[in-house]
């Protein structure tokens, strides 16, 4: 025996979807509202900072105009301030970081991923972590005392062999019997090193966590077409991880970007826009700031805020595109039915 | 490349023409047709703990042998020790033997990639790659073996596979189009496709239509039906109906609490089923436990 269901009169209003209230408990209610208080102080504090830059830096933007931007020289007892030197160097600094870090974190991301028995999986995973946590004036250090003497001879080499292309050459000779090792020190190139071995912990932590959610179905299906250990590497972890290869090595610029100790100690200051990355001197706008802001008068302190302003905004945006590319990975690694 | 596979060969030197031959083209692999399977005394650990004890079990050429049995009984680790795959597992450990057509595909001689060439695998779950077009993913054993095919001869294979995969009709249109926008029945036989393209002389499937609905899982057993002729088939399979329907060979695997599993019983399927020797397969197949 079924029943059929008696005719249903036509509603008279039209139907609106009823309102839930979520009626949470007391503690439910107290914690909500903490983790909400503590949300919106991080975005009040960010949000200050940047106001309270942007703020200080309007006198000198008005004082200075557009000229602020295309002034290499920073002599204000001159009257003369600008950032397209520093920006220039600061640029080129993270770059050179950025491209020595980037194939290091990914093959030792997929080193520990892939490749690490597991009984030293969790060493590995710590070394990175603590490689993160050494303060970066021992990377400075390290840069100035270690690694320098030793890098003058590649960035020797390198524009023995390379330097037709102009970001190579050093205005020197470089195949002089005698050579002059001071021409080579200081550079762009050095302090990218140095910065490099911060940035790296970074980019691999992130990639290595990205790497190790690739779907353990897929890799052994690529395991069982025949594949080698690299080609599922190819086939899906590098697919899988594409997000969260590209926001790791982001993250680790917007890092490299702002460095300062470590190229402080390294670089020895030049004004000029200088492609020249092997060459000695050159300046970034964090160690700009640093360098100068201890001696400073009222006017100048608000030219390095504005400095500053610049290098904030930037590490905005590549940190902003970073946290896009991460979480745009997450709907891209699953299947869409 | 024969000289580094007789560097890898070692001792075995008789193993590197068949090294050599891995690297036949995909039609000549396809060519040679189904090949016999013997798991020769095979016992598995994980770690301490015994999984698999004395195993033997023949897999005869162009047939389907269903392995069944409860849960937790090793009819999985069993199957993915037929193509190497258990070794992927840390601390997973075995001893005996495995021959394909006779060779041991343990022996040091032999490529971990080469064997699973020859022997594929189809999963659970069905797992297309999901970055890749349906084209892409029947190809990608290619890619992944270094098996450099041209493209009309691409398009030809992966014809040849999903209609073997008896998918053709329906994809044929959108191959462009990503593997994981397919139903779940239509992913699993791009599975089987993928499978097929690198032309196995043996494939296994784990429980192929476990996550399917009935009408999915009636096309994958027709696939299989077709596919017998050219391929050696062992299935891991859950479903008692399902094993009498697709296997012409079964065997029925059990592992007493705490102890190591084992096959009580193998043999043809229909005398498994209809004739069991062993009590314990006559109360499983009938379903009176399990």
């Amino acid at each position: 025996m079924t029943t059929t269901a008696a005719p249903v009169a036509a509603p008279k209003v039209p139907r609106t979807p009823r309102v839930i209230k979520p009626s949470l408990e007391g503690t439910d209610r107290l914690f909500h509202g903490t983790a909400t208080s503590i949300g919106m102080f991080v975005l009040i504090m960010t949000g200050s900072i940047g106001i309270f830059l942007g703020y200080q830096a309007i006198p000198t933007l008005r004082h200075y105009g557009f000229s602020f931007f295309t002034q290499t020289q920073w002599q204000p007892e001159l009257d003369k301030i600008g950032i397209a030197a520093v920006l220039v160097g600061t640029v080129e600094v993270a770059l050179v970081a950025m491209v020595v870090a980037f194939p290091l974190a990914l093959m030792m991301a997929l080193f520990i991923s892939d490749y690490a028995p597991v009984r030293i999986k969790s060493y590995l995973i710590s070394a990175i972590d603590l490689m993160a946590a050494v303060p970066s004036i021992i990377y400075g250090l390290w840069g100035f005392f270690l690694l320098q003497p030793h890098a003058i001879n590649l960035a020797r080499w390198l524009s023995q062999y390379l330097g037709w292309i102009p970001i190579f050459h050093v205005d020197t000779d470089p195949n002089a019997a005698v050579w002059q090792q001071s021409r080579y020190t200081s550079s762009a190139f050095i302090a990218g090193l140095a910065v490099a071995m911060m940035a790296i912990p970074l980019a691999c932590a992130l990639m290595r966590a990205v790497f190790d959610q690739a779907p353990l179905g897929e890799r052994e299906a690529a395991m069982a077409l025949g594949g080698t250990r690299f080609g599922v590497a190819r086939t899906v972890v590098f697919p899988f991880a594409k997000g969260g290869i590209i926001g790791g090595t982001m993250l680790a610029l917007g890092r490299a970007l702002g460095e300062t100790a470590a190229v402080l100690i390294i670089i020895s200051p030049a004004y000029i826009i200088k492609p020249r990355i092997l060459e000695a001197g050159t300046q970034t706008t964090s160690a700009l700031i640093a360098g100068n802001f201890g001696d400073a008068t009222k006017s100048q302190l608000s030219a390095l805020l504005a400095a500053g302003f610049v290098l904030f905004l930037i590490t905005l945006v590549v940190n902003s595109l970073a946290a896009v590319v991460i979480r745009r990975s997450r709907s891209g690694a699953t299947t869409e039915l | 490349m024969a000289a580094v596979d007789v560097s890898a060969a070692g001792p075995g030197h008789a193993r590197s023409s068949r090294g050599a031959s891995a690297r036949l083209t995909v039609a000549q692999a396809a060519a040679r047709g189904p090949a016999r399977l013997d798991a020769v005394e095979v016992s598995a650990w994980f770690g301490d703990t015994q999984v698999l004890d004395d195993v033997s079990l023949s897999m005869a050429p162009a047939e389907v042998t269903a392995l069944i049995g409860p849960s937790g009984c090793g009819k999985s680790t069993f199957l993915r020790i037929l193509n190497r795959m258990h070794e992927s597992v840390p601390g997973a450990q075995l001893a005996g033997e495995v021959r394909l057509d006779g060779d041991d595909i343990y022996a040091s001689g032999h490529r971990l990639t080469d064997v699973r060439k020859h022997i594929g695998m189809v999963f659970q779950k069905p797992n297309p790659f999901p970055a890749m077009s349906i084209a892409e993913n029947v190809t990608a054993g290619l890619a992944l073996t270094n098996t450099k095919v041209s493209k009309s001869d691409k398009s030809d294979l992966v014809e040849r596979c999903l209609v073997r995969a008896g998918l053709w009709n329906e994809v044929k249109d959108r191959l462009g189009r990503p593997g994981s926008a397919l139903s779940g029945g239509q992913q699993q036989r791009l599975c089987i496709a993928r499978a097929l393209a690198v032309g196995p002389r043996v494939l296994l499937m784990d429980e192929p239509c476990s996550a399917l609905d009935p009408t999915s899982t009636r096309r994958i057993e027709e696939t299989i039906a077709e596919l017998r002729a050219d391929v050696t088939i062992v299935i891991v399979t859950h479903n008692m109906q399902q094993a009498a329907r697709v296997s012409q060979q079964a065997a029925f695997f059990l592992a007493a609490q705490g102890s190591p599993g084992g096959i009580v019983e193998s043999g043809s399927t229909a005398d498994l089923f209809n004739h069991p020797s062993d009590p314990r397969t006559a109360d499983y197949v009938h379903g009176r436990f399990g």
